[in-house]
């Protein structure tokens, strides 16, 4: 049987959120919002990452109206303010990016100035190079 | 569905208290859900409730107990930011006691 250590005291991780769904029609989207809201409370480091159609999570000016759903679109702008928060703070050890793969916005006519937070572009060699250094890989 | 009186209004509640539309929440309910709950407001409840709506407006969820105790930390003093600090102000959990004074959905967390 495996053994579990549940010992956290000054555990720190980086963990990537890999968002590749469109926000609504399934749950992907907001569950993962919500584990990386999460994960701030714990000051774990933090990759939150848009690919495919993940890039239209955080796509200025949604309307669900006619889905009969609340948008989420606002509720982004915590990790917005979550990294500026732990960015600022001397004393707070948690290195958060925000990050949109090139291709994927490109593909769907997107440029950063279409989405509701501010974000870092990289390459799918570059985002390579974030989940290869990532202690764990959280896809939604 | 119950519903709390309020200057002649009639604002529906779940079975638990909380107003079932954000929107129509105004000060004199507050006071009444409050009264309902116990508590004597002070201008430190009236901050917390002012912060809580403003969180709720920008973001469209209640705020993390520890981003609510940051901003009490910042309005009135390191002394009063802490999570035994809210626990007085509202002893039934800061998040549930709290968000249901200010209108807001009742959180899903566990304070």
């Amino acid at each position: 049987m495996t053994e579990y250590n549940f010992e956290t005291e000054g555990v720190k991780k980086t963990i990537t959120y890999l968002n590749r769904k469109a926000p609504y029609g399934t749950i992907y989207a907001l569950e993962v919002l919500e584990s990386v809201l999460i994960s701030a409370a714990f000051e774990q480091h933090a990759n939150i990452v848009f690919v495919d159609d993940g890039v239209f999570q955080i796509k200025k000016d949604q309307d669900t109206a006619d889905l009969d759903m609340k948008c989420f679109l606002p509720t982004y702008g915590i990790i917005e303010m979550e990294k500026e928060d732990a960015d600022e703070d001397e004393d707070m050890d948690m290195n958060w990016r925000i990050i949109v793969e090139k291709e994927s916005m490109e593909a769907r006519g997107l440029t950063t100035d279409d989405f509701k937070i501010e974000v870092e572009v990289l390459s799918s060699a570059e985002l390579a190079d974030v989940l290869d250094t990532s202690d764990a890989v959280i896809g939604g | 569905m119950a519903a709390y009186s309020v200057n002649g209004a009639e604002i529906e509640h779940d079975e638990e208290g909380y107003i079932t539309d954000v929107s129509q929440w105004n000060r004199d309910l507050a006071q009444i859900i409050a009264d309902a709950e116990g508590l004597d407001m002070t201008d430190e409840h009236w901050s917390v409730v002012d912060f809580l709506r403003e969180y709720y407006n920008e973001y469209q969820i209640a705020p993390a107990v520890r981003v609510l105790v940051k901003a009490v930390k910042k309005k009135f003093g390191p002394e009063k930011g802490s999570n035994k600090y809210l626990y007085e102000l509202f002893p039934y959990g800061p998040a549930k006691q709290a968000c249901k004074v200010a209108g807001l959905p009742k959180p899903t967390g566990c304070v």
